[in-house]
Formats: structure tokens, C-alpha cells, sequence
């Protein structure tokens, strides 16, 4: 059963005190995008061997929402931060890609979401 | 015959006599003592029947390994099955039965198989029961049905009560044995939290038995100092009885203390789940040891030599005047000394290597026993218990030297580490080929949420079997500084792996030799398993079975992939193990379900007005976890006639409900219109301050989710009202979204759900009911339809909606919930003048169906979207965006054959079933009829008096009085006709009056 | 005219640690920016209390600020100083962006007391008690409702639940401290 150290209140739970949330860092289209963006949205959804980013909630504690970056083959946690964000921390793919160099951070390799563009 | 010798017994107290019964039988024992022990004191060395064969069975094992010594255990609402005698305490008045036979253990009919075991070889059943197909229904399965399943299943409710804790530490530490006491010891001196657990009644596990010397003291006081070195220190935490049965993801493990299984009906918890979560876990467990594979090894009285010693040393227990020793190891000859030193006969020692020149042996030697090299067991001679071994040489085929009569064997073919622990969460073993054992490889541990290892392991279990390595790699293992305890080295010589006995034994020998006992899975099956191309060792284990007994093969397995190796002419560690899941012993479903039983199996939620409800012939529902009334049945009265008058006085008189489950949740901020224009369907931005709106929820992708009445308590705030089941998802639903996706808007929410008692006061006196509580006017002028007003109604906070999920006048009034039954009672009282009645669920349910008013859930069931109920005026045409509007634009969304409500009229004015589905002509792939429709809610209308229902029907508004064909269960068809699913006043007059 | 009544009026279990249903308890709840001045005095002016810090509660006689997120406090005062107190911050926090929300009645309280107290506790919060500090109010599960819970004084532990499972929380409580179920000696 994981733990997990929820970055609102700093209380590390265990996970019957948690709710998933599934795959982090989606964006949202909605009226004017296309069937393709919409279905993508809606029901693609990485799989990975390895690292992911995915939704928790503290839901027996704080409230609050946040995300897990976690090794689905070990288990791994290699961190939690705020949901409030579009992107994982600067710092925490840094301590990803150190750690695992082989994973695929492809989605987060320019700085910034506008420079992905 | 095995008895209790006169003197020894380091663990029993022979001033405390215990008196027992097995099978019936009354029987004595002493404090201190296992079943297994007692029961071979009083000479019942047949204790058993194996699963398949029916083969008589004896106490193989001293621990929690045993596979044969299963009994049920205690009476009644104590009663429990498939209990191991070996780890079982004896106390005065236990109650054992044995199992798997009948009519008695001594004569049991379904011997019959025994004799007939070279027709039932692995995969019988899979061969045999598959021809002709038809049998298996009346033939086949009935009888394996009867004879399938070991020991009788409990009947009634249990009598005990059980728990759970959580314990945190630093160090986990599995065993209470030298490495176990020596782990903990270094890991409280270095400050850590310590959790030392033992499963055995008592410390020191194995060592005392060995006659080890530790730190120049005997074991036996070296494990008293410690444990009460241990006991003195704050940080640690000590627990007999209490097995570790799993380490799992993080740290996490679970352990199962047995409390009072041996002091039934003392008033404590009979056992307690703990729920630990450890930084580092030290499995401790020790290693077991491995049985022989000769002919006639399952016979009562052949057992593995370290149990033979145990209950020679701890128990002063005899297993026979005359006990023969096979090994292919030195250990063994420790039992050999054992037994000499308790006065008993060791006519021979035959070891399987070809020299044998060891300290041990030597030491045997000595004491005038014959050691038998390079020899083995072609068969052991008896029925129900050992007679005599016929000795044949190991490298040949089986052909008899010599015959030696005894009454007891003891075996070994080597230890292996129980490593389950280690590898319940992923840490990975080698092959250690000098001493033929599966160990924890320590470079490959399991790993931890910081991806650090979570487990080691200490002694025996790491694959250390002598005192002084067992000592130094606990200490070791737990990081331990400064010197660890010591011990005289051993000087052991090697072991030689030997997997069957003698080695070119032909079939007739194999087809006597088990490896599993329990199950009954001789070394011919894994062979024959391995011929019929089952090469995976997982799919040989679940063909043969081996390992999949009760004792989930704690001593099989090893000896069985050997086999199969053998066969497959592969090296073992190509073979592998198959999968080490937990629990390691098993725990009860009681401790599992912990203290989730009878009042407290799960949280059952109570309105304010409960109390009131159950005083009043209330029927309850269960509505997720709340409870809510039905109906409220008179005397005399049926569910269906209580309904019917429920429903009657509410639309003819008053009718009061209790509303109080109904979600409330308050939305404030500047951007909380901006927010719940996202979350409705339709505009909230836009409802005037003191006005009411009923609302849509869509998730995103679309589908109906929830509905409710909102209302605008101020420029910035906003109650929604949410269906029972609702009010926490929906709370979560908006949080998600705020703190997921619109994290800069400016909105705060607060789920009220419970602060708030809400009264429903329906009918057309309901006006007359709350002016005669008095406090506010709720005239039509002051508080028309779809508006609310706040103010004190009989002295109490009210706020009051007008609204109505009846088509009735209808006031919802909420209160505090401390006020709540104090409200309600005050209009019972009331209202006793204008003939006020409560209702329940069911008439709400009628009473909005006779409107059609769509509930959530019923009409709704994740697939439909608000066009499909005929909602379109529910859906703002000006919004660029509400969450589910793009996917209500996909083309199966806007597809025009999509299952639409309406209402449907039996032609014969019965009820439709719930569910029913309208048939079309043709039929699908499957040769399925197609359907066109089918109904989600049905009722009896008292006031139409007559059946009405709601359905979603392909084009179904556009085909009004059309009739569709609902087949019911048996073969019926019911009719009904396509109409308008507003039944009862079209125009909305009574509700707005 | 009847009094507002408690989920369990008076109810109480002896064992080797006591339960008792703590009667009814004033609670608001205030959700806002919790570093805004304006909060704090508004937080100091109905309690008495400072800002408590993440996961702390400030207890001053009967009044007590815990907080329960990062933009959500819990305010503890008598049950009927409530509805005052949240119509005085409604008030006081016109200017902010701040929801206050009386929910003295959408609560039950217990009080589990006596020196093996987080004994009865331990079985059922998935919680480290060792690792708590006086001063914290931790939210949690116990069993399978959510609740919170903290210390009045040393051993003299307080627990909040939603007032529809109050029944449940009682039950939980009560199976938890009977004689013969002590943890330790």
C-alpha cells in the first residue's frame, strides 16, 4: 500500500487515505477543437512502463489535489507537488531524468509549454 | 509409539496438567505444550487424511509448515477448520476434531482412492471429466463438488470479536529467534524504533534446541537476557504469538496476533489484525527444512528431523523407542544426539553421501550408532504409522540391503530460507549451489517509495544456518555496531543435494515418494506434469497442484521444481520458483474484517429526524449509506397499500419528508456565477438574488451526473442542492475542477449537506401548516414558486424554498440539524388538523414519476445525456462552453436515433417490470432479438390508479401513441403505449398556487 | 420550546479509556487567504487565537483556530456563540475574498480520555501518534469515516465527525476501549 506526502499540508498518507485521480497534466479542449483533440483528451491516456504523472487527493486529509510522479514498474515516488500547476517542477524532472535516464519526459523537454509550441 | 518422556521438556510446565479432547477422545497434556506435542504424548500419531488419496497422515513438522496435522478446532460459534496442530497451544478444554475422513479417522471409506492412485494421477479431473459434455452438469461437477473442499465450514455467526491497529516504526523485525533478538537488540541500541514480532508462545526460536553457545552462555539464557535487555527499552516493542504474514508496497506489513486463541471466551479480542508500516523490515523467519523424497515418506511417524528434535527437546516428547535418521546433511545428526541424550534408540543413520567424516557424525559415531554412507531409504514399511525402513544404496535403483525395524523416521535433505517475506514485495533470490537453497539475493532487494531497499534479511533466512553465522549476519543485517554476540563456530560438513531417493529409483518407488503431502503430489505426477509439456513451473504447480494445499507448499516446493528440473533436464535456477504471494500463514477473514462487524460493519448514516422515523413504523431504504424512510407502515397495512396512501393524502391533504439527505452545498466568490455556469448546463449567473433554478450537471464527457434547485443567497453566493447521492461527489467534482483546472478563479466551497435538517411540507394544505407554525409569510405574493425567503418558522431558523418535486404546493424548509426533529415534531403536531401524513422515498418516487420528473439514477445511468430526457430547455444556447457541451457535440451524441424519454402506458393498466426492454423485429448477431427501448422507472399510480412508466425509446417522442411489445421474464408480453410522460396535471397549476 | 439537540445527547462508554460524546460544539468554517491580516484579526476577534500554523490548532479556554488546509481554518467556540460570531466575520471579511460558514451542527464530537487513550485511537486512525505533536490537529480516516482529531490536553483527545455517522464514530469508539483490548499493559 503506497505513501504519499501530500505537498498542501505535508502529512505523509497512506493510500486508504487518498484518492486517484489518473493522469496528470491534461488539457482541456472543449468547444471549437476538433473530434481528434476532443477524443484525445477524453480517453487517450498514457500507460507507461515506468514513469507517470498522476492526480491524488488527499481526500481523508486536506482536501486538496496534487500530483505523483511515480515509477509504475518499482513504485518509486520521485516526488509530489501542487496541482496548481501546468507542469512538473523544474527541479523535480531534473531529479527524474538523473535518476532514470532512459524514461520518456519528451512532453516536458522545452522549458515552457508556449516554447513547445 | 509415541509418549511423553519422563523427564525435559524446556517449554512445558508438568505442575499444570491440561486435560482435551481429540476425535472425542479425552486426552492429557501439560501448559506449554503445541496439539502436535500433546497429541503425540497420548501416542495419536495418526492425525489426518491427505486431500486426494485419503492416505492416513501423521505430525510431519513442529511449526507452521505443517502440511498433514490439520484439525478443526473448537465447538459451535468457536468452531474453526483446517487449524495446524504444530502451532496450535494446547489449553484445558480445547476441543479438536480430525478431518477429511469418515466414518472415523482409523476407518476412513475414501481409502478406497488410495488403491485406485494409479488411476488418479495429475490432471485426472481435467482428463476425466470432460467427456461426454453433458455430464458434467448432473454427473461431473456434482460429485466433485461433494468431495472437494478440506475440513468442514464453520456454521452461524463467530462468537469472538476481532481488530486491527497501526503501529509505525523504524525497524520491522520478523522472528523472534537468535537472529530476530540480535537484529532488534542492534537496531534499539543504535535509537531506532523497533517492532520485534514472534509467532511462536515464545523467543529463541530454533538455537536453545541446537545447543548453541552464545557469548559463552547457553542459548536458552543468552534469549533471556536479551529479550529482557530488549523488554527494558523504551524503543522497542516485543510481541509473541504474532506472525508477520506479508511485507508489501512501501513498507507496508501485516501481521496476525493471536490473542486469546488459547484462552477462547476470556472476553478479549480473539485475534488482531496489525496494519504496520516500517522504514526497514529484518525477516528473520529462519529457514525450513526440507523433507526426502523415498517411497512411503508420508507414512505417520516419518518426520523431518529438526521436528523430531523440537519435540524431543522442548516438548519431552518421545516419537518412538526407535527412531531411524535419513539425511544428506550434518544437521541431522544433531537429532541423532538429541534423542540419545533423552535416552531413545538411534539404530542407524543413513546418509545418503558416500563419506561422511563430519564433527557431528563423528560425535554420533562415538556414541555407538551405526552410520549407514552412501545409503538410502528404498521404502519405509507400515500402514497407519512406520514399522521399519528396507535400506537400499542411493546410487542404485532400490534393490534392498537391509531392513531395520523402527517406529519413527527422522529425515532431512537440507534447509532452505523462508524467504516469502523477502519476496511478497519483490526482492529476488539465488541459486546457492554448495548448499542446494534458493537465498535472498541482497543486491536485488524490494524497494521502497524513495526507491530504497525496505527489507533484509537476518540468519537462517538469509541462507546463514550455523550459530556463528547466524549471529553475525543479524547483527549485520541491522546495521549493528561494535562486536555481534558470538558463537563456537560449527564445523559442518557439506550437504549433497538429494532430490529423489535412491537415485535411480524406477516408477513403482516414484509413484510412492510425495512431495506435497497435503495434496497429495508425488514425485510421478511432477514428472508425468513435465512429460505432458508443462514446463513452466507455474503452470506444472497449478496442474499437479503441488504447493497449492493449505500450506501453500512450504515444504513441496523446493523439492518439486527439483523434480521438474530433473525432468526437464534443465539446472534448478532455470526452473525458477513460482511466486511467493502472501499471507504466509493464513490469517482469518475475522482479523481481516476486523472490528467491521454488526453495528459498526459500516458507517450507516442518520438523518436528524431518525429517532422520530424508527418510533413510527418506518420501512428504511438504503440510499448509499443513508438511511432513509420508505414508507410508514399502520398496523395491519402492506408496503404497496402504505405507499398508495402515502401518496394520496399528499396530493389530496399534507404530506411531510424528510429531506434532510438532500446535498447543500454553498458556492461564494467573484467568479462562483463564472464557475457554476462551467458546472450547470444551463445559466446560474444569471438567477436573481432570493430566486431558485433547477440545474443539469454533465461530467465532460457529457453524461447526466446530477441535478438539483439552486439558489442565490447573495450577490456572490450561490446553494446548490444535490441529490443524496450526490452531495459528496459532486462536492469533490467541483473541488477537482477548481484546484485542477481553474486554480485563478476566485470561488470557495463548502459542502452543508449536514449542518442543515430539511423538511419537504407537501400538499395543498402545506400553506396552512407553516402560517399556523407561524413566523414568516409564505403567502403566494411573498414567496411565490421558484424563490426563498429566510426567517423563523415555531420559533426556529428556517430558510424556505418554494419549490416541488411533487407538482404539489411545496415548501422545502431547512433548519439546523440540532432543531431538526424539534421542527419536525412541531408540524406533526400541527398539522394532525389538516391531516398531515410523512412519506417516504416511495411516494416521492410515485409522485414525481406521475409528474415526470426524472430521477438520477433511474432515468440516468452514465450513458444519458440531458437532449435524450427531453431536457433541451435545461441547456443554455448562449454559453461558448459548460463542462460536457463539446462532447454533447460528437455525432453519436447529436444522432437523432438516440434513446429517447417517454412516457409509456400499459394497455392493460399493469405495472411494467423495471429494466424491461421494448423488442424490435430481427435479431442481432448473437440471434438476440433487438430492442428499440427500454423502461427506467415504473410504478403503480394511486392517483391515476393505474400503471405508469418512463422509458428511453429510439425517436420515442416522435412516435406518441405508437405501441411497443415488452416481453417479460416467462415468456409474457405487456403492451404499452408511447405518451406524454407528464402524467398528472400538464399545466403545473397545483404546484403554483 | 425545546434545546438543539447533540447526535447522542449524553452518551458515554467506559473502558480502559473513556468515551463521551462532547454535547454541542459552535464550529465555523472559514475558508480564505489564511496570510491576509485582515483574516488574522478576524480569526483573533471570534476566538481569541492566533493564526495556527499548518496542521496546528491554538486553543485559548473554550474557543479554539485549527487549521484544516491551506486556505481553510476550523473556528471552536460555544454552540450558541456561533451564529453570532459568523454573522461578526461574514462582516469583518466583507472586503476579502473568504467564506464563512456555520457547521456547528453539521458535526459530532467525542472526547476519548485517560493515559491509554491512543490506544483505542491507534486501531482505528492510520495515523503515527508518536510522531504528533501536541499542538496538532491531524485529519484522517478512522475506519471507514473521515474525521479529525487532536488534544485538548495531554491524553485528553478530541474528535470531530460528520453528525450522520456520529452512531458509527461511537460504536467504533466504544469497541475500542473495552477492558482485555489494551494494546500494552
Amino acid at each position: 500500500m503506497l505513501i504519499l506526502t501530500c505537498p498542501h499540508c505535508g502529512v505523509t498518507a497512506e493510500e486508504t487515505e487518498l484518492a486517484l485521480g489518473g493522469e496528470a497534466h491534461l488539457k482541456r479542449y472543449g468547444p471549437g477543437d476538433s473530434d481528434e483533440q476532443f477524443e484525445a483528451y477524453m480517453f487517450a491516456r498514457k500507460n507507461p512502463k515506468g514513469v507517470h504523472f498522476e492526480r491524488w487527493r488527499h481526500a481523508y486529509g486536506c482536501g486538496k489535489w496534487f500530483i505523483a510522479a511515480r515509477c509504475t514498474v518499482t513504485l518509486e515516488v520521485f516526488g509530489t507537488y501542487p496541482a496548481q500547476t501546468a507542469r512538473p517542477p523544474a527541479d523535480l524532472l531534473a531529479a527524474i531524468r538523473a535518476k532514470r535516464p532512459s524514461a520518456d519526459l519528451s512532453d516536458w523537454d522545452a522549458a515552457t509549454p508556449e516554447d513547445a509550441q | 509409539m509415541s509418549a511423553r518422556l519422563s523427564r525435559g521438556g524446556r517449554l512445558i510446565d508438568r505442575t499444570k496438567p491440561l486435560s482435551f479432547r481429540f476425535d472425542g477422545r479425552t486426552m492429557t497434556g501439560f501448559a506449554g505444550d503445541t496439539l502436535a506435542a500433546s497429541l503425540l504424548a497420548n501416542d495419536q500419531m495418526l492425525v489426518g487424511r491427505s486431500f486426494k488419496y485419503h492416505r492416513p497422515r501423521g505430525i510431519v513438522a513442529s511449526g507452521p509448515e505443517e502440511p498433514n496435522a490439520l484439525v478443526g478446532l473448537g465447538e459451535g460459534a468457536r468452531f474453526e477448520p483446517n487449524q495446524r496442530a504444530t502451532t496450535t497451544e494446547t489449553f484445558d478444554g480445547l476441543t479438536a476434531i480430525s478431518q477429511n475422513r469418515w466414518p472415523t479417522l482409523d476407518l476412513d471409506v475414501g481409502a478406497v482412492n488410495d488403491a485406485l492412485a494409479r488411476f488418479l494421477p495429475a490432471g485426472f479431473y481435467y482428463k476425466m471429466f470432460i467427456h461426454p459434455r453433458p455430464f458434467w452438469k448432473h454427473v461431473y461437477e456434482p460429485f466433485i463438488r461433494q468431495s472437494a473442499g478440506l475440513g468442514r465450514v464453520p456454521q452461524g455467526g463467530d462468537a469472538d470479536r476481532y481488530e486491527q491497529a497501526y503501529a509505525f516504526c523504524d525497524l520491522l523485525v520478523a522472528g523472534g529467534g537468535i537472529a530476530g533478538l540480535t537484529a532488534a537488540l542492534a537496531g534499539a541500541r543504535a535509537g531506532q524504533r523497533v517492532i520485534l514480532l514472534e509467532q511462536a508462545a515464545h523467543w529463541g526460536g530454533r538455537a536453545p534446541v541446537d545447543g548453541a553457545a552464545i557469548d559463552g552462555q547457553p542459548a536458552a539464557d543468552w534469549v533471556a537476557g536479551t529479550v529482557a535487555a530488549l523488554a527494558a527499552m523504551p524503543n522497542v516493542t516485543m510481541r509473541l504469538r504474532t506472525q508477520v504474514t506479508g511485507l508489501y508496497d512501501h513498507g507496508y506489513a501485516l501481521a496476525g496476533e493471536r490473542i486469546a486463541d488459547h484462552t477462547p471466551g476470556d472476553g478479549r479480542p480473539r485475534q488482531r489484525l496489525w496494519r504496520i508500516r516500517a522504514g526497514m523490515t529484518v525477516v528473520a523467519a529462519g529457514a525450513i527444512e526440507r523433507p526426502l523424497s523415498f517411497a512411503g515418506n508420508d507414512l505417520p511417524g516419518v518426520m523431518l528431523a529438526g521436528a523430531v528434535r523440537d519435540f524431543v527437546v522442548n516438548w519431552a516428547i518421545s516419537p518412538g523407542d526407535r527412531t531411524v535418521i535419513v539425511t544428506n546433511n550434518d544437521d541431522a545428526y544433531r537429532t541423532a544426539l538429541a534423542l540419545l541424550d533423552a535416552g531413545l534408540v538411534v539404530p542407524a543413520v543413513i546418509d545418503a553421501r558416500a563419506s561422511v567424516t563430519g564433527a557431528l557424525p563423528q560425535a554420533v559415531r562415538a556414541r555407538g550408532v551405526r552410520v549407514l554412507e552412501g545409503r538410502a531409504v528404498a521404502k519405509v514399511k507400515g500402514g497407519k504409522r512406520v514399522a521399519g525402513v528396507a535400506i537400499c544404496a542411493q546410487a542404485g535403483q532400490g534393490a534392498v540391503l537391509e531392513e531395520i525395524g523402527c517406529d519413527a523416521v527422522a529425515m532431512s535433505g537440507g534447509w532452505s530460507p523462508a524467504v516469502h517475506l523477502w519476496s511478497h514485495c519483490g526482492g529476488k533470490l539465488v541459486w546457492d549451489e554448495t548448499r542446494s537453497m534458493f537465498r535472498p539475493d541482497p543486491a536485488r532487494p524490494p524497494t521502497g517509495d524513495a526507491g530504497q531497499p525496505i527489507a533484509v534479511t537476518a540468519g537462517a533466512a538469509s541462507g546463514a544456518l550455523t550459530a556463528a553465522d547466524v549471529l553475525a549476519d543479524a547483527h549485520a543485517a541491522a546495521g549493528g555496531q561494535g562486536p555481534a554476540p558470538s558463537a563456537a563456530a560449527d564445523d559442518e560438513a557439506p550437504m549433497e543435494p538429494v532430490w529423489i531417493m535412491p537415485q535411480g529409483a524406477g516408477p513403482a518407488l516414484k509413484a510412492k515418494m510425495w512431495l506435497d503431502y497435503q495434496n497429495d503430489v508425488k514425485v510421478s505426477d511432477v514428472q508425468l506434469a513435465a512429460r505432458e509439456g508443462y514446463e513452466s513451473v507455474e503452470h506444472t504447480k497449478r496442474y499437479t497442484t503441488l504447493g497449492m494445499a493449505t500450506d501453500q507448499g512450504k515444504l513441496s516446493n523446493i523439492n518439486g521444481l527439483a523434480v521438474l528440473s530433473d525432468a526437464l533436464h534443465q539446472p534448478i535456477p532455470a526452473t525458477g520458483t513460482t511466486t511467493f504471494r502472501p499471507p504466509y500463514t493464513p490469517l482469518t477473514l475475522g482479523a481481516i474484517g476486523g472490528e467491521a462487524r454488526g453495528e459498526i460493519f459500516q458507517p450507516l448514516r442518520r438523518t436528524p429526524i431518525h429517532d422520530w422515523h424508527q418510533a413510527h413504523g418506518v420501512e428504511w431504504e438504503p440510499v448509499g449509506l443513508w438511511r432513509r424512510p420508505f414508507c410508514y407502515r399502520r398496523p395491519g397495512e402492506s408496503s404497496h397499500e402504505a405507499v398508495n396512501r402515502e401518496v394520496r393524502n399528499t396530493r389530496e391533504r399534507l404530506g411531510l419528508l424528510d429531506a434532510s439527505t438532500l446535498g447543500k452545498l454553498v458556492v461564494k466568490g467573484p467568479d462562483a456565477g463564472r464557475f457554476l455556469d462551467m458546472l450547470y448546463t444551463n445559466l446560474m449567473s444569471t438567477l436573481p438574488v432570493g430566486k431558485c433554478r433547477y440545474g443539469l450537471m454533465c461530467s465532460d464527457n457529457g453524461f447526466l451526473i446530477d441535478d438539483g434547485v439552486v439558489a442565490r443567497l447573495t450577490e456572490d453566493t450561490w446553494l446548490c442542492h444535490t441529490t443524496t447521492g450526490g452531495a459528496d461527489r459532486i462536492h469533490a467534482h467541483m473541488e477537482d475542477w477548481l484546484q485542477c483546472e481553474w486554480w485563478d478563479w476566485k470561488v470557495h466551497v463548502a459542502n452543508l449537506t449536514e449542518q442543515f435538517a430539511q423538511v419537504a411540507v407537501v400538499g395543498p394544505e402545506a400553506r396552512r401548516l407553516l402560517e399556523k407554525l407561524g413566523g414568516m409569510d409564505v403567502s403566494k405574493a411573498a414567496l411565490p414558486f421558484m424563490t426563498w425567503a429566510e426567517g423563523r418558522l415555531a420559533g426556529i431558523p428556517a430558510r424556505v424554498f418554494r419549490i416541488s418535486f411533487s407538482g404539489e404546493l411545496s415548501y422545502e424548509v431547512a433548519i439546523p440539524a440540532s432543531r431538526g426533529a424539534e421542527f419536525w415534531e412541531a408540524c406533526v403536531a400541527a398539522g394532525a388538523e389538516f391531516g398531515l401524513m410523512p412519506y417516504g422515498t416511495e411516494c416521492l418516487h410515485v409522485l414525481r414519476a406521475e409528474k415526470g420528473f426524472i430521477m438520477i439514477g433511474d432515468e440516468t445511468d452514465g450513458t444519458v445525456i440531458p437532449q435524450d430526457l427531453g431536457l433541451g430547455w435545461a441547456i443554455s444556447k448562449k454559453k461558448a462552453d459548460y463542462l460536457g457541451k463539446r462532447a454533447q457535440e460528437r455525432s453519436h451524441m447529436a444522432d437523432p436515433a438516440r434513446w429517447r424519454l417517454v412516457g409509456l402506458e400499459t394497455l392493460d393498466g399493469s405495472v411494467l417490470p423495471e429494466g424491461a426492454y421494448a423488442v424490435a423485429e430481427g435479431t442481432n448477431a448473437n440471434g438476440q432479438r433487438l430492442t428499440q427501448g427500454r423502461v427506467t422507472s415504473t410504478y403503480f399510480s394511486p392517483t391515476l390508479g393505474r400503471g405508469i412508466a418512463m422509458g428511453l425509446v429510439r425517436h420515442g417522442p416522435d412516435r406518441m401513441g405508437e405501441v411497443l411489445d415488452f416481453p417479460t421474464v416467462g415468456g409474457k408480453v405487456v403492451q404499452a403505449r408511447i405518451v406524454d410522460q407528464v402524467f398528472y396535471d400538464r399545466e403545473g397549476a397545483k404546484q403554483d398556487v | 420550546m425545546s434545546e438543539p439537540q447533540s447526535a447522542l445527547p449524553g452518551r458515554r462508554a467506559a473502558g480502559f479509556a473513556t468515551v463521551a460524546e462532547a454535547g454541542l460544539q459552535g464550529m465555523i468554517t472559514l475558508r480564505g487567504d489564511l496570510a491576509s491580516p485582515v483574516l488574522a484579526a478576524a480569526v483573533q476577534q471570534a476566538t481569541g487565537c492566533a493564526m495556527p500554523g499548518p496542521r496546528r490548532i491554538v486553543q485559548a479556554g473554550d474557543r479554539a483556530a485549527a487549521w484544516m488546509s491551506p486556505d481553510e481554518l476550523l473556528l471552536i467556540l460555544p454552540h450558541a456563540d456561533a451564529p453570532g460570531a459568523a454573522t461578526a466575520l461574514q462582516a469583518a471579511l466583507a472586503g476579502e475574498h473568504a467564506l464563512v460558514a456555520e457547521v456547528s451542527d453539521a458535526r459530532a464530537m467525542f472526547a476519548v480520555t485517560g493515559d491509554k487513550a491512543v490506544q483505542a485511537l491507534a486501531k482505528l486512525f492510520p495515523v503515527d501518534f508518536a510522531a504528533m505533536e501536541p499542538d496538532e490537529i491531524r485529519r484522517s480516516r478512522m475506519a471507514q469515516v473521515a474525521a479529525a482529531l487532536w488534544q485538548a490536553a495531554p491524553g485528553d483527545w478530541r474528535i470531530v465527525c460528520f453528525r450522520s455517522v456520529a452512531a458509527y464514530a461511537f460504536g467504533l469508539l466504544d469497541n475500542a476501549v473495552r477492558p482485555g483490548s489494551e494494546l500494552t499493559a
